[in-house]
C-alpha cells in the first residue's frame, strides 16, 4: 500500500509550489509538473488549491491536468518503463518487444504490477529513432532493445 | 599534454551504452594511472558507429567505435590515447563516410565539442551570426534570413523570413520568439541533437531572431521526452546570461533578450504551432484556428515568431557567412541544407546534413546502406507519421519540397523510416489512424470522429469484410479529414494511409485471399 498523504498536507505543499511558480508567464503546466514531481502524481485535492491560486476554475485546471498524457491521477510503481511504440521503432519490432515485456510482467499498458513495482506505458517517439527499438526506464534511455536487454530490464524492476 | 578523450553524452549514445564505456575508461585510467581529461560531448550522429570515442592526438582526433565496456581494456593496451590500431578504429572522424559525405552548417560543430563550453563554441565560428546582427538595423537582418532561401524546418517550409517581416510590421510593446522543439515525429532526432549537442547555436539563433523582430523574450518549448534536452537547454541558458549573451544588453549592445526553458506533458499535439502556444499560456493543447496568425496573435495574444528548432539553428551561419553562402547549397525553391535523420531499420542510421536534391534512393540505398535486417526495403515513410510511405519505385524522387508534393508526399521534419519486406500496410495504415485517434485535441470533427471510424474501417477491411465498399469509404473519409480538419494532424493522417493503399494495394486485398496468396 503506498501512503497517501493527508488532504491538508497535500494543500499545503500545493500551496507552496503554487507560490513559486504563479508569477511565471503561463505558469500552470510549470505547477502541475512541480506537483506530479512532488506527489508523483496530481491529487484530486491539489485541483482547488491550484485554482484558487491562478484565479482559475477547478474545471479549467481539471481540463489541463486530464488533457496531457504525462499527468497521473493515482501514482505509479516505483518504476516506470516506457517503451516506443511508433513506426522508426516498429520497423524494428517493437510490436514482439511490447508482446514480450508485457508477458514478463503479466501486465498491459496503463498498468501496474500487483507487488507495485513497475507501470508499463507506451511512448510515441524518445527521439531515439536510429537505435530502434527504444525504451526509457525511470528517464533513463535504452535502445536497440533485444531479449536480453529486455530481460536485464524485467530483473532490475523486479529487484 | 594530458590525453584527451572524448564521450559522447547525447541521449541516442546513452542509449547505446555510452555511460557504462566512460565509466570503464574512468576506471581504467585509474587503475593504470594515467592522467586524462574525460569530455562528455555530444553526438556526430551516426549513431551506428555509438558510442563513438574519440582521443586528441598530435596528429588530430582519432575515433573508436561502436566502443563495448569489454573494449576498453584492449582500447588501453594498444595505445588508443595515441591513436593506436584496435578493431574498433574508424581513424579521424571528419574522414568517416558517413561524415565526410556531408555539408554541415546547422550542425558544424554539434558532437564536437563539450556542448556546455562556450568558449569552445566561440573557437568553433559560434557567436559570429549574432555579433554581425547586433550591429544591423531589424529589416536588414530579416532581409538576410529572406534572401537565404531558409524555409521553416518544422515541416511546413514556410519562410523564416516572411514570417520574421510580419512580427517586426507589428507595433507592440511586447513580442515572442517561440521555438517549437515539441519534436514529436517519430524517426526524427534533429533538434534533440542540436540541444544536446550544440545548445548555443539555438540560443544565438533565438537571440537574433529577438533582435531582428523586436521581441525581448524568448521560450523553448521542450517535449517531456527529451529529459536529457531539457537539462542541457537549462544549463545552457544559464550560461549564455552570464556570458552577456542573454540579458539586458544582448553582446553589449542596447538590444535586451533573454528566454526560458519550458516543458511540454506528452501531447503529440502540441507540436502544432498554436495548440504549443495554448500549452504554454497553460491551457488545454488545442488547436488555434487560423487567422489570426500567430505572427499578429500569438503568445499571450501578442506579436509571436514560432519557428522549429532547425529554422532557428540555421540563422547563426547565414548571419556569420551571408544569404548567398546558404542560398547556394539546394534546388529549386529548397535553399540551403537539411538535417535529414536515417531511421528504423536501416544499417546505418543517423543524422545526414546535406544540400537538398539527393534522391530518397540514394539517401536509403548508399548512405543508410539499406536495411539492418539485410531484407529489401519495401517502404520508406518521410516526415514522420504524418509523412507519406513511399515504395521503391519512387526512389528517383529528390529531397526537395515541391517535389514530394508533387508524388502526393511531404519531407516534414525530414525524418525517414525505413521498412523491411516484412512490413504490413494494412497494419501501417491502422496505425496512422489510430495515432491520430490517440492524439488528437478533439477540437474539431474530422480528426477526433474521422480517425476512430477509421481504425474501425481499417478493421472491417483486416476481416475481409465488404472490401471494396470499405476501401471507398477510407478514401472517402481521408478526403474528409485531409480538406476538413483545423490542423495537421487530422489533415495529414490521411498521407500514410492513403500513399500505404495506393503504393501496397496487395496489403488490402481481403484477408482469404492474402493468405492464399502467402
Amino acid at each position: 500500500m503506498t501512503m497517501q498523504p493527508a488532504s491538508t498536507e497535500i494543500a499545503s505543499r500545493t500551496a507552496a509550489i503554487v507560490q513559486e511558480l504563479k508569477d511565471l508567464e503561463g505558469p500552470l503546466l510549470p505547477i502541475l509538473h512541480g506537483i506530479q514531481e512532488e506527489f508523483g502524481h496530481v491529487p484530486q485535492d491539489a485541483v482547488p488549491v491550484i485554482a484558487d491560486g491562478l484565479n482559475l476554475s477547478r474545471a479549467e485546471v481539471h481540463g489541463v491536468v486530464t488533457f496531457y498524457h504525462d499527468f497521473r491521477s493515482r501514482p505509479a510503481g516505483r518504476h516506470v518503463l516506457k517503451l516506443c511504440q511508433a513506426e522508426a521503432c516498429q520497423s524494428m519490432g517493437s510490436d514482439a518487444v511490447a508482446a514480450r515485456v508485457k508477458q514478463l510482467l503479466g501486465i498491459d499498458f496503463h498498468e501496474t504490477t500487483r507487488d507495485g513495482s513497475v507501470t508499463l506505458e507506451p511512448v510515441y517517439c524518445l527521439g531515439l529513432c536510429a537505435c530502434s527499438p527504444s525504451a526509457m526506464l525511470d528517464g533513463e534511455v535504452i535502445g536497440r532493445l533485444d531479449d536480453d536487454k529486455i530481460d536485464e530490464i524485467v530483473a532490475e524492476v523486479r529487484s | 599534454m594530458t590525453p584527451r578523450i572524448y564521450i559522447p553524452g547525447d541521449s541516442g549514445a546513452l542509449a547505446l551504452g555510452a555511460e557504462k564505456v566512460a565509466k570503464a575508461i574512468a576506471n581504467e585510467l585509474a587503475e593504470r594511472g594515467i592522467e586524462a581529461k574525460i569530455v562528455r560531448n555530444g553526438s556526430r550522429g551516426a549513431y551506428f558507429l555509438e558510442p563513438m570515442v574519440e582521443v586528441a592526438t598530435a596528429n588530430g582526433r582519432v575515433a573508436y567505435g561502436p566502443v563495448k565496456p569489454s573494449d576498453v581494456k584492449s582500447l588501453f593496451d594498444s595505445g588508443f590515447l595515441k591513436g593506436g590500431h584496435h578493431k574498433r578504429w574508424l581513424g579521424a572522424p571528419d574522414k568517416i563516410p558517413f561524415l565526410a559525405k556531408q555539408t554541415r552548417l546547422t550542425f558544424a560543430r554539434c558532437g564536437i565539442n563539450d556542448p556546455l563550453s562556450l568558449d569552445a563554441y566561440k573557437s568553433l565560428g559560434g557567436l559570429k551570426g549574432l555579433q554581425n546582427a547586433v550591429a544591423m538595423a531589424p529589416a536588414d537582418i530579416v532581409k538576410q534570413v529572406t534572401e537565404s532561401g531558409l524555409r521553416g524546418r518544422g515541416g511546413a517550409g514556410f519562410p523564416t523570413g516572411i514570417k520574421w517581416k510580419t512580427v517586426l510590421d507589428t507595433t507592440s510593446e511586447r513580442k515572442y520568439i517561440v521555438c517549437n522543439a515539441d519534436e514529436g515525429d517519430s524517426a526524427t532526432f534533429a533538434d534533440r541533437m542540436i540541444m544536446e549537442g550544440d545548445p548555443f547555436v539555438l540560443i544565438e539563433g533565438m537571440a537574433i531572431a529577438g533582435i531582428a523582430t523586436g521581441a525581448t523574450k524568448g521560450f523553448v518549448y521542450i517535449r517531456s521526452e527529451y529529459p536529457h534536452a531539457v537539462a542541457v537547454m537549462n544549463k545552457a541558458v544559464e550560461i549564455a546570461r552570464k556570458a552577456g549573451v542573454l540579458g539586458v544588453n544582448v553582446l553589449g549592445s542596447p538590444n535586451a533578450f533573454d528566454m526560458e526553458i519550458r516543458v511540454g506533458a506528452g501531447a503529440y499535439v502540441c507540436g502544432e504551432e498554436t495548440s504549443l502556444l495554448n500549452s504554454l499560456e497553460g491551457k488545454r493543447g488545442v488547436v488555434r484556428a487560423k487567422p489570426p496568425l500567430p505572427a499578429i496573435q500569438g503568445l499571450f495574444g501578442k506579436p509571436t515568431v514560432i519557428n522549429n528548432v532547425i529554422s532557428l539553428a540555421s540563422v547563426p551561419v547565414i548571419m556569420d557567412k551571408g544569404a548567398a553562402f546558404y542560398k547556394d547549397f539546394g534546388m529549386g525553391r529548397s535553399r540551403g541544407t537539411i538535417p535529414i535523420q536515417i531511421a528504423g531499420n536501416v544499417k546505418q542510421g543517423g543524422l545526414f546534413e546535406t544540400a537538398f536534391g539527393l534522391t530518397l534512393g540514394e539517401i536509403v540505398d548508399e548512405i543508410g546502406g539499406g536495411t539492418s535486417t539485410g531484407r529489401p526495403v519495401k517502404a520508406v515513410q518521410v516526415g514522420g507519421p504524418l509523412g507519406a510511405y513511399f515504395p521503391r519505385a519512387l526512389f528517383d524522387t529528390p529531397f526537395d519540397y515541391e517535389e514530394f508534393a508533387k508524388r502526393d508526399g511531404l519531407i516534414g521534419h525530414a525524418g525517414i523510416t525505413v521498412f523491411d519486406d516484412t512490413a504490413d500496410m494494412l497494419k501501417q495504415a491502422r496505425f496512422a489512424m489510430e495515432f491520430c485517434a490517440i492524439e488528437s485535441c478533439g477540437k474539431c470533427t474530422p480528426c477526433r470522429i474521422g480517425s476512430t471510424r477509421g481504425v474501425e474501417t481499417i478493421d472491417r477491411l483486416a476481416a475481409g469484410i465488404e472490401p471494396e465498399k470499405n476501401l471507398a469509404l477510407v478514401t472517402d473519409l481521408c478526403n474528409t479529414m485531409k480538406f476538413g480538419s483545423l490542423c495537421a494532424l487530422g489533415g495529414f493522417t490521411p498521407y500514410p494511409v492513403m500513399s500505404s493503399i495506393t503504393h501496397f494495394p496487395e496489403d488490402f486485398k481481403p484477408a482469404p485471399a492474402r493468405v492464399a496468396a502467402e
